[in-house]
C-alpha cells in the first residue's frame, strides 16, 4: 500500500497548491471588477469623501497584497470576513457600534446547505440513471434502444438549462399540476416537502449532466470490448451482461469516475440559472446578487468554495482512478 | 458413440474491409477425433487463429462465416442460436489464447476467473471448483498451486499465467482445447515448461486438441497430425512423422528451408585492429534495481554480435547505454576508440550519427501519418543537410537498396505496406543516416520465418556493401545461427559467455548457454520427450528457472 499512499499524498499536496494558486487568481480578479462597493451603495448622490470614509472603513484603501493575505488568513481560519452589504457603516450613519455585522461565513452557510442539498438530488437520480443507461447502451449498442437514448440525452444536453426548466415546469407544473414551479424553500420545512419543492430544479439538472456520464460510460466499455480478455470471457460462453458487468466495467471505471466527478462539481457550481429560474434560495443566486453591488467578501468566499468543491471532487476521482487499477492495490 | 468430434466441411470464412467482404478462409476441411491433438500450422495470415476460433462458432467482429459446416459433436455451430453456443464454450470447447497476459482479466484474481465458467454452467460449485483448480494448478506443476491462484494476473509470470490459462480452460473438462499460440510470447526455457505441462494434462484428460502455432519445431512436440494452411488454403495435412519426414508440397519444404540459412564465417579479427563499438565495464540502473552489472563485448567493422538471452537479461538495456539513453552508472563506451559521453543529449551530431537503431516492433515505430519519403527523408535532411531534389535522390537510393522501388512506394503510409516493408522501411531509416553501427533489436521475432530470412538477407547484404558493423539483440538461436559472427550470452543483466559463433555452438559452455541451447524447439517429434527425461521430472517444474517478468 506504499505506492498508493504516496500516490495519495502528492495529489492531496497538488490539491492544496491549486487552491492557493486560485485564490490569487480569484482575489485579482475580483479585485479587477470595475467600479467598487462605495461607488455603487452611495449612488449618484455620493461626495468623494463618503466614499473615502466607507473606503478606509472597509480596509479598501489598504494594498492589493496586505488585503489580500488578511483574507487568506482569514479563509484559512474559516473566516471569510464580513459582508459589505450588511455592514454597519460607522462613519457614513453617524452610530459607531459595529456589533450589527453579518459575517460571511454566516451569510453563506444557509445558501451552500441548500445548494449542497439541491446538487445531492440531483446526483442520486442522476448518476445511477446514467450509469445505468451507459452500460445498456453498451450491451445493445446500435440497437435502436441505443439510438433513442443517444439522441434523447444529446438533446437535452444540448438545449440550454432555462428551456429545459420552462418545458419542465409547463409539463409538470402548469399543464399537470403535480410539483410547485417556485421551489422556496426555507428554513424549518419538513424533509418531503423540501424534497417536493426541490424535485423539479433537481431533473432539470439531471438533465443536463446525464448525457455527459451516459456516454462516457457507453464509451469506455465499448473501447475495452476489443480486448482479448473480453474476448476470453465470451470464449468462456459467459452471457453477454456478465461480459459487460464483470469484465469490462471494473476496468473502465477510471474515465467514468472522472467525468462523473466533473459533473457533480458542475451540479454544485453551475446551477446559477437554474436557481434563478426556480427561484431557488442557493449559492449561485448569492454569488450573482453579490457580484452586482461588487460586495467583494462575499463573492470571494462563493468563488473559493466552487473552486474548493472542484478541487475536492477531482481530487476523489483522480484517487478512486489509482484505487480502481489493481496494479497499484496489489503490488508484487 | 462416434469417434468424430469435429468435422468442419468446405468452411468459406470471409473479413470485411472498407465495405468490402475478402475471403479469409477459402474452404477448409478439418476432422478431429476424440483425444486427438491436431496442429494448424502457416505464416501470420493464413487464417489459423480464424479457423481455430470458427471450430467454436466464434468469429470476431467484422468477420462472418459465409459458407460450409461446423460439426461438434453433431451440433451444427454454424446456425446454433447464440444460447446454444453459449452452454458450449467454456464447458464443452475452451480456449488458450496467445498472450496470458492480456486474456486474464487484470482486475479479477485468477482463481475468481478460473472457477466462473464451471459456476455459470452448472458443472461445479464454487468451492468443488476451488479445490479442483489447485489440483490443475498442481499437474500443471505450478510453484505455490494453493496460493497462485489467489494472486492478480499482473503478479505472476508470463509462463505461469498461461499455465493457469491452459487449467482455467480445464475447468470445465472440455472435449476440445483450441490452443492459439500458447508459447509465442514466451522465453524458450519457459517454453518448454509451459509445453511439457500442455502435453501431459491433454493426455491425462484424453481431451482433443488444436494446436495452432507458426512455429514447427513445437507443432512437432504437440501435434499427433499438422495441417498446413498458406492464405486460407489447406497446403497438406499428415501425421507428424510423415509430415517432418517427406513433405509432399514445395510450400511446406520451404518452411523447413528457412531453418537452413546460414552466413558463411569470416576471418578471424586482428587483435589490432580498434573495435567500431567498445563497451566496457558497463553498470547500470533503473531507479534503484540495477539491470546490468559490469558487461563488457566489442564489435568490430562488418561484423555482427548477436546479444542473446531471455526477456529481462538486460539485452535492450546494454543497446539503450550505448545509444545514450541511459547513461550507465558505472563503465565508459567508446566508438572508434573514442571515448562517447554517457547522456546522448552530450553526444555531437556526428556521434549521433554513426549509430542508429532498427526496432522489433516496426508497426510503432514509425509514424503513421508520414509517408515513406517523409520518414525516410527526415534522418538525410537532419544529419546530411540534403533538401528538395538532393533528398528526393537520397530516399530513393535508399528505397532502391532495400529492394522496394521509390516508384511504388515512395508516397505511400506504413499502413499500406506489409510487416516486412515495414521493417525495411525501419531499415533504410537507420541507413539514411550513413552509420557505421546499426543496433537491430529483435528485428525478426515479429515477422514470419520467410520474411524474416529476407531481412536477415537484406541485413548480410548490407553489412557487406556498407561494412556495417551490427549488434542484434535476439532470443531467438536460430537466428544467432543464421547471421552472427559472434555471440553474447546475458542473463540476469550480465554476460555468461562470450565468443565466436563457432565456438558458442560447440561444448563446452557455460551451463546457462548450455540450457538455452538445449530449449530451443528440434524438428524431432521425440525431442522433448527425450530432453523431459535428460533432465528428469522433478527438475522441470519447480526448478525456478521462471523469473517475475
Amino acid at each position: 500500500m506504499g505506492t498508493v499512499a504516496k500516490i495519495i499524498a502528492q495529489r492531496l499536496g497538488l490539491g492544496i497548491l491549486t487552491l492557493f494558486i486560485v485564490s490569487i487568481v480569484i482575489f485579482t480578479a475580483v479585485n479587477m471588477l470595475p467600479g467598487d462597493f462605495a461607488e455603487s451603495i452611495l449612488g449618484q448622490g455620493a461626495t468623494p469623501e463618503a466614499v473615502a470614509a466607507i473606503r478606509r472603513d472597509l480596509g479598501l484603501d489598504q494594498s492589493p497584497v496586505s488585503r489580500y493575505f488578511d483574507w487568506l488568513g482569514g479563509a484559512v481560519r474559516g473566516d471569510f470576513g464580513s459582508s459589505f452589504a450588511q455592514a454597519n457603516f460607522a462613519s457614513f450613519t453617524g452610530s459607531d457600534s459595529g456589533s450589527g455585522l453579518t459575517s460571511v461565513a454566516q451569510q453563506i452557510a444557509p445558501r451552500f446547505a441548500n445548494t449542497m442539498f439541491l446538487a445531492s438530488v440531483a446526483a442520486i437520480i442522476a448518476v445511477p440513471l446514467s450509469l445505468t443507461l451507459g452500460v445498456l447502451a453498451a450491451l445493445f449498442r446500435n440497437s435502436v434502444f441505443d439510438r433513442v437514448v443517444n439522441i434523447a440525452t444529446l438533446s437535452s444536453i444540448s438545449s440550454p438549462e432555462f428551456f429545459l426548466a420552462y418545458v419542465l415546469i409547463l409539463v409538470f407544473a402548469v399543464l399537470n399540476p403535480w410539483l410547485p414551479s417556485l421551489s422556496n424553500i426555507y428554513e424549518g420545512m419538513s424533509f418531503p416537502e423540501r424534497l417536493e419543492k426541490t424535485l423539479l430544479p433537481a431533473l432539470t439538472l439531471t438533465l443536463v449532466v446525464t448525457a455527459h456520464m451516459m456516454r462516457m460510460t457507453r464509451a469506455a466499455i465499448i473501447n475495452l470490448l476489443a480486448s482479448p480478455y473480453i474476448e476470453m470471457a465470451r470464449l468462456k460462453g459467459l452471457s453477454p451482461m456478465r461480459v459487460i458487468l464483470r469484465h469490462a466495467l471494473p476496468n473502465a471505471l477510471a474515465p467514468i469516475v472522472n467525468v462523473v466527478a466533473l459533473n457533480l462539481a458542475y451540479l454544485i457550481t453551475g446551477v446559477v440559472v437554474v436557481e434563478v429560474v426556480f427561484v431557488y434560495p442557493g449559492i449561485g443566486q448569492l454569488f450573482v446578487d453579490s457580484v452586482k453591488i461588487r460586495d467583494i467578501p462575499v463573492v470571494q468566499a462563493c468563488c473559493l468554495i466552487f473552486a474548493a468543491a472542484y478541487i475536492l471532487l477531482n481530487l476523489t476521482a483522480d484517487i478512486l482512478s489509482i484505487l480502481s487499477n489493481p496494479r497499484l492495490r496489489h503490488p508484487r | 458413440m462416434s469417434d468424430a468430434l469435429l468435422t468442419i466441411r468446405d468452411l468459406r470464412i470471409e473479413g470485411r474491409s472498407d465495405e468490402t467482404w475478402m475471403p479469409i478462409i477459402k474452404g477448409v476441411n478439418l476432422d478431429l477425433r476424440r483425444g486427438e491433438v491436431l496442429g494448424l500450422i502457416g505464416e501470420s495470415g493464413a487464417g489459423k487463429s480464424t479457423l481455430g476460433l470458427a471450430a467454436m462458432g466464434y468469429t470476431r467482429d467484422g468477420v462472418r462465416i459465409s459458407g460450409g459446416s461446423v460439426t461438434f459433436d453433431g451440433i451444427d455451430l454454424v446456425n446454433a442460436s447464440a444460447d446454444d453456443k453459449r452452454n458450449l464454450l467454456g464447458k464443452r470447447i475452451a480456449y488458450v489464447a496467445q498472450s496470458a497476459a492480456a486474456s486474464f482479466n487484470p482486475a479479477h484474481k485468477i482463481i475468481d476467473q478460473h472457477t466462473e465458467g464451471p459456476v455459470q454452467h452448472d458443472v461445479m460449485r464454487r468451492d468443488e471448483s476451488e479445490l479442483d483448480a489447485v489440483e490443475l494448478y498442481r499437474r500443471l506443476r505450478l510453484p505455490t498451486p494453493d496460493e497462485i491462484g489467489f494472486r492478480y494476473p499482473h503478479q505472476v509470470s508470463g509462463g505461469q499465467l498461461q499455465r493457469a490459462m491452459t487449467a482455467m480452460a480445464m475447468s470445465c473438462r472440455p472435449d476440445l482445447i483450441i490452443f492459439d499460440e500458447p508459447t509465442t510470447a514466451l522465453d524458450v526455457t519457459t517454453q518448454i515448461e509451459v509445453l511439457s505441462a500442455i502435453r501431459d494434462i491433454v493426455e491425462q484428460f484424453n481431451t482433443a486438441a488444436i494446436y495452432i502455432t507458426h512455429d514447427l519445431a513445437v507443432v512437432a512436440q504437440m501435434a499427433d497430425r499438422i495441417k498446413v494452411l498458406l492464405r486460407g488454403e489447406e497446403v497438406e495435412e499428415a501425421d507428424t512423422r510423415t509430415m517432418l519426414d517427406t513433405p509432399k508440397e514445395d510450400y511446406t519444404r520451404s518452411l523447413w528451408a528457412v531453418r537452413a540459412y546460414e552466413r558463411p564465417a569470416k576471418p578471424a579479427i586482428l587483435k589490432k585492429d580498434t573495435p567500431v563499438i567498445s563497451v566496457s565495464g558497463i553498470t547500470a540502473s533503473y531507479g534503484t534495481t540495477k539491470v546490468l552489472e559490469d558487461v563488457s563485448f566489442d564489435i568490430h567493422e562488418g561484423r555482427t554480435v548477436a546479444v542473446v538471452g531471455e526477456s529481462g537479461s538486460g539485452k535492450s538495456t546494454a543497446a539503450r547505454c550505448i545509444t545514450g539513453l541511459l547513461p550507465p552508472i558505472l563503465g565508459e563506451i567508446k566508438f572508434r576508440g573514442e571515448v562517447l559521453p554517457p547522456n546522448y543529449r552530450k553526444r555531437t551530431r556526428s556521434q549521433l550519427r554513426e549509430i542508429q537503431m532498427i526496432y522489433q516492433i516496426a508497426d510503432t515505430a514509425l509514424n503513421p501519418r508520414k509517408t515513406v519519403g517523409d520518414i525516410i527523408g527526415r534522418p538525410i535532411q537532419f544529419y546530411g543537410g540534403l533538401r528538395g531534389r538532393a533528398k528526393r535522390k537520397r530516399v530513393e537510393e535508399l528505397l532502391d537498396q532495400i529492394e522496394m522501388p521509390a516508384s511504388e512506394y515512395f508516397d505511400r503510409l506504413p499502413s499500406e505496406l506489409s510487416g516486412g516493408q515495414k521493417q525495411r522501411i525501419g531499415i533504410a531509416r537507420a541507413l539514411a543516416a550513413e552509420p557505421s553501427f546499426i543496433i537491430c533489436d529483435e528485428v525478426t521475432s515479429a515477422l514470419d520465418q520467410l520474411v524474416a530470412e529476407g531481412i536477415l538477407r537484406l541485413l548480410a547484404r548490407l553489412q557487406d556493401e556498407l561494412s556495417l558493423s551490427y549488434m542484434f539483440i535476439t532470443h531467438d538461436l536460430a537466428t544467432v545461427r543464421a547471421i552472427a559472427d559472434e555471440v553474447v550470452v546475458m542473463k540476469n543483466g550480465r554476460v555468461v559467455e562470450q565468443g565466436a559463433k563457432s565456438e558458442m555452438f560447440r561444448p563446452p559452455h557455460h551451463p546457462y548457454t548450455d540450457l538455452l541451447l538445449a530449449s530451443v524447439p528440434e524438428m524431432d517429434p521425440d525431442w522433448l520427450s527425450k530432453l523431459l527425461e535428460e533432465r528428469g521430472r522433478e527438475d522441470i517444474g519447480d526448478a525456478g528457472m521462471e523469473k517475475m517478468d
